[in-house]
């Protein structure tokens, strides 16, 4: 063909090659991406310092030593506490499962593990409600034996098991998919038990993708707001996690309060943020070094 | 022959731990979502077809179905647009502070809704930052229909750019090439072949920011101002049912709901199919 390689068209000098945009086109398309991104990225997070400090640094900490502020701030670990293992357990459960063996109704299962991730999570909370709620199937049986699930703790840690399950699972099926069975059968082979196999063979294959879900997993745990919100009850001191907390001194006009606690939140997103990008990086490179 | 024996050896070096772990994942998932889910409809039967009618088909129920999918609708079109560049700039182009524009674009997962929805309340509200400008113009954002695109936009726009990124990642320069050989411009290029090749990963990315929008709560509660008729999402409806002790009221409309996102789920695996066969294909 007459036309150049495009190896000599970068070489050569012209000012334009025949694959790219115009340096116009460039700097309008990349001109609309920073604005865009930044109007509804990069300025939100920023106002979310910017009015946790509006008055001052001493109003900051002594917002966040208000006792209704650091009880929710203990819930909140404890929910992720309880939850984030027990889902890690799941998906890596999940995950072994569906990826070293071939079964019917495999793929339901895998679109089940996606549903929390396409329903509204104030359905998450919904559904808790009318199983344990006062008017729900086990209602009155709790109430006879003195149980609080709804608008207790228990129900806050249901709601955000609903809503984070998918995690870990979704970041491991299909990495573990990708990677095959060939050493785990090897070790079997040399007579490794199950255990054996799971801790020296496949963990070590797939840490970064497990670490990857973990993330996420902790991270919606505690940020979550609208399955929670709804299982919660809003008592304060008791039932109210940091999400929570920060609509209860917004809707009361504590804003500079109320963004202290959302900055710590913030800030949980963006190291949230760098660990995932690390991680992604890292499971990607075992991705490639699997399937070479 | 060989792939009988292959069979057979599979057989017997089958790895251990299925039935422990099937059992536990089919236990735990039966417990965290069919029980529930069938109370869901359970109640949503129990409640009698009549009441669930007069529930879902009253006005303001319905005004606020209005509110919920057609404004998710409207960001996740925008998102369609403006998340397409934005892929094409990230993966394109190499200017200063690219990879950090990069690793933000995932801020919507990582940062909580409540959290999304006070700082954008704050932005937008009449006397604070953008708001304040936009105020002399007439256009107030908090508290109307354009706060609530505003926040279904915020959580939309992850979808769309990360489904399309990887497809112009893969893109073959050759066909670009090609087009400009044949005397294309850059405009007719994209038009007729860049854009052809990436609109099935752009609907995936804009159906799956839809079905995300549709169901939002934390981001939107805060900017919407919740006016009945108006401003109400349908999620809120289901927990003012709840206020309300209706409990078949907000099952009634969770049913709706959960139809409304299985079919939107339908589709989006429909496209994700078209869209992995076109790859496969290019």
């Amino acid at each position: 063909m007459a036309c150049a390689s495009s190896l000599h068209l970068r070489r050569s000098s012209l000012p334009l090659r025949a694959t790219a945009e115009s340096p116009v086109a460039k700097a309008v398309l990349i001109g609309i991406t920073l604005v865009f991104l930044g109007l509804f990225l990069l300025l939100p997070l920023v106002v979310v310092f910017q009015e946790a400090f509006s008055k001052g640094a001493a109003a900051f900490l002594h917002a966040l030593r208000d006792p209704y502020t650091l009880s929710a701030i203990r819930l909140t670990l404890l929910v992720a506490a309880i939850v984030v293992p027990l889902n890690t357990v799941f998906g890596l459960a999940a995950a072994w499962s569906l990826t070293r063996f071939r079964f019917g109704g495999r793929s339901f299962l895998i679109t089940l593990i996606d549903l929390p991730l396409w329903v509204s999570p104030v359905i998450g909370g919904l559904i808790y409600v009318l199983v344990f709620g006062a008017q729900g199937w086990f209602g009155p049986w709790l109430r006879e034996h003195d149980i609080r699930i709804i608008f207790a703790v228990p129900g806050i840690v249901l709601a955000t098991v609903f809503v984070t399950f998918p995690f870990v699972a979704r970041g491991l099926i299909p990495l573990m998919e990708a990677q095959g069975i060939k050493e785990e059968e090897a070790a079997l082979t040399l007579g490794a038990n199950g255990w054996q196999i799971f801790r020296r063979v496949t963990l070590p294959k797939i840490k970064w993708g497990l670490l990857y879900g973990v993330i996420l997993c902790n991270a919606r745990a505690m940020g979550e707001f609208g399955a929670v919100s709804v299982v919660s009850g809003h008592i304060r001191g008791k039932t109210t996690t940091m999400p929570l907390q920060i609509e209860i001194l917004y809707n009361e006009y504590q804003f500079a309060a109320a963004f202290a606690v959302a900055s710590l939140l913030a800030l949980l997103a963006i190291i949230t943020l760098i660990l995932k990008t690390h991680a992604e990086w890292r499971a990607e490179r075992q991705l490639r070094e699997a399937t070479r | 022959m060989t792939n009988f024996q292959a069979q057979k050896r599979c057989r017997r070096h089958a790895l251990p731990g299925l039935g422990l772990t099937l059992g536990f994942s089919l236990l735990y998932l039966g417990l965290v979502v069919l029980i529930p889910f069938s109370a869901l409809f359970l109640k949503t039967a129990t409640g009698g077809w009549l009441h669930f009618w007069e529930t879902v088909t009253s006005p303001r129920v319905v005004a606020s179905y209005r509110v919920s999918f057609g404004i998710s609708l409207v960001a996740a079109l925008v998102n369609g647009v403006f998340g397409v560049i934005a892929a094409w700039v990230l993966v394109r182009y190499r200017f200063p502070g690219r990879r950090i524009l990069d690793a933000i674009v995932d801020l919507p997962f990582a940062l909580p809704t409540a959290v999304a929805g006070i700082a954008l309340t704050a932005l937008y509200a009449p006397n604070d930052w953008i708001g304040s400008w936009l105020k002399p113009l007439g256009i107030q954002v908090a508290f109307t229909r354009i706060g609530i695109f505003v926040a279904l936009t915020f959580i939309g726009l992850p979808f769309v750019v990360r489904t399309v990124q990887p497809v112009i990642q893969d893109l073959v320069a050759e066909v670009e090439e090609a087009a400009a050989c044949l005397g294309a411009n850059r405009w007719h290029t994209f038009r007729r072949v860049i854009f052809p090749a990436l609109l099935p990963s752009i609907l995936t990315g804009v159906t799956l920011a839809y079905g995300r929008a549709v169901g939002e709560y934390g981001s939107v509660v805060f900017i919407s101002g919740n006016l009945p008729f108006k401003t109400e999402i349908t999620p809120l409806m289901i927990i003012t049912k709840l206020e309300q002790y209706d409990y078949s009221g907000a099952a009634a409309i969770g049913f709706v709901m959960l139809v409304a996102s299985f079919v939107i789920l339908i589709v989006s695996n429909g496209l994700q199919s078209w869209n992995n066969k076109r790859h496969g294909i290019s």
